[in-house]
């Protein structure tokens, strides 16, 4: 017999052991997921700023697609280049429609013989169903039933060196496979924190056992969804659903980078038209970040205005960025309002307070680009 | 210490004579998390019981504080406004928001005393 509450609630391999640890669990995106540990969000925060932290990320979606011509079938849905991915490459790239708004962001991983897909849990299932449809004779999508995690902080190289000897030397989005205790895992030079760190894909039955494994290593503590909330905001990294979605184009969320220099040339995307025009005449509003020079956080759908007066836009993330020490937001602006510095009014219960137009991100990125790089 | 009475909403006061110290609980404050910012009334505004009197903002959200009882706010927290992580710290203490003259004395009777609250966040 089934009950309607729990069958609600997503699980992923890990759920056992946030509950063990503590976490204080909350639904997302159909899951039952932690949000923080007894440490708190801005202790979590600061950690993996300083150290090395692991999130859960296991509701994400992960997928394969096969067939002789994945990259270019994949290619016709993203305005990402694939087909220029060599083995091993990663690329940041978004499934977009006829009107260039966006259906979801994924990070596409050619591991070879096939791509390796991974998209946001709210949207896997609408991902699957779009791409497939696209997918010609002899191409094939599948989802993976397998747990990822991350690994983000300054210290997280050091730390996965000692499992996974190697790992250590693999520059920013690129992947391997590597195996930790006798399982074979996929681990990608990625993170969506600003920082330094990897995201490792891992068979769902061994996850918890490689995750307790990198929780004893000395400088990882676990993370969860609110620091990884704060960390991506401060980094300036978008959310979807919040920050970009199918009304904003990758032109305004300011991810025309990308969208390289064949794909511009060549078009051949969904949207591709009003993509390649924003591009070469700019959007009519574009993201920025926003500095409420007080202490007042400024949250998702506050309004900003001119000072004194008239409506530039809106805030999509805010709140409170522990590295910064203060309140930050990131949203959108008209052409024209957006430079950096200029004063403008964030509504915060109904208040005019001042703010200001800033740089993106808040905290420096910490990527690693390769030895001496 | 007189003896702290709870709402339902997670408020508590402690009545100094005719005085209302008011705050959020040890269990508000630690539903909510880490709190980075406090928005207090201004000092001689009227509350009603049940109104909105503060907000409180945790790093996840921003919630509102209600008036357990009516009256005057005579004082407010001033140190909230740079160190609002005395809500965590000090919840029914430093971490106090606002102080009332209260015009009802009895509605101070009608909160939960410890006991009380205590079995009703037990329940939640």
């Amino acid at each position: 017999m089934s009950d309607p509450e729990t069958a609600a609630a997503k699980t992923t391999p890990l759920t056992g052991l946030h509950r063990e640890l503590g976490a204080r669990m909350a639904p997302f995106a159909g899951y039952d997921m932690p949000i923080r540990y007894a440490g708190g969000i801005i202790e979590e925060h600061l950690h993996t700023r300083s150290a090395a932290s692991l999130f859960d990320v296991s509701h994400m979606g992960q997928l394969t697609i096969r067939g002789d011509d994945r990259a270019r079938a994949l290619e016709a849905l993203v305005p990402g280049d694939i087909q220029g991915l060599v083995p091993g490459g990663m690329r940041y790239t978004m499934l977009t429609d006829e009107a260039g708004g966006i259906l979801d962001d994924l990070i596409v991983t050619d591991v070879g013989p096939y791509l390796f897909v991974v998209a946001n849990a709210a949207c896997k299932e609408a991902d699957i169903a779009h791409i497939r449809a696209a997918l010609p004779a002899g191409c094939a999508l599948d989802e993976l039933d397998r747990g990822l995690v991350a690994l983000q902080g300054p210290k997280a190289a050091a730390a996965l060196a000692a499992l996974a000897p190697g790992a250590e030397a693999l520059p920013f989005m690129t992947a391997a496979p590597f195996e930790i205790d006798g399982v074979r895992l996929a681990i990608m030079r990625s993170g969506y924190t600003g920082e330094d760190g990897f995201e490792i894909s891992i068979p769902a039955d061994d996850t918890e056992r490689i995750a307790r494994m990198l929780l004893d290593l000395p400088e990882v503590e676990l993370a969860g969804l609110g620091a990884r909330d704060t960390l991506r905001l401060e980094a300036g990294l978008c959310l979807y659903g919040q920050d970009i979605d199918r009304t904003t184009t990758p032109v305004e969320g300011g991810l025309a980078w990308t969208v390289g220099k064949r794909r511009r040339a060549e078009g051949g995307f969904p949207g591709a038209g009003v993509i390649l025009d924003q591009i070469a005449s700019g959007p009519p509003r574009r993201r920025v970040g926003i500095r409420p020079d007080g202490r007042a956080p400024a949250r998702a759908h506050t309004p900003v205005r001119e000072v004194g007066g008239e409506a530039v836009g809106e805030i999509t993330s805010g709140g409170f960025g522990p590295s910064v020490g203060g309140p930050v937001a990131m949203g959108y602006v008209a052409a024209g309002a957006g430079e950096a510095g200029r004063a403008v009014e964030v509504v915060v219960r109904d208040k005019p307070l001042p703010a200001r137009i800033a740089t993106l991100p808040f905290v420096r990125h910490r990527y690693f680009k390769g030895k001496g790089g | 210490m007189a003896e702290l009475r709870y709402s339902e909403e997670h408020e508590w006061v402690r009545v100094e004579g005719d005085i209302a110290v008011i705050g959020i609980s040890d269990y508000a404050q630690e539903q909510l998390g880490d709190v980075v910012f406090v928005e207090l009334p201004e000092r001689g505004r009227s509350v009603a019981r049940g109104e909105e009197a503060a907000v409180v903002e945790s790093v996840k959200a921003a919630s509102e504080v209600y008036a357990p009882v009516s009256g005057e706010v005579v004082e407010v927290n001033e140190p909230l406004a740079d160190d609002p992580g005395l809500v965590n710290r000090e919840p029914t203490a430093g971490g106090w928001f606002i102080k009332v003259r209260m015009a009802d004395l009895g509605e101070v009777e009608a909160l939960l005393d410890q006991t009380a609250y205590d079995n009703f966040v037990s329940t939640l």
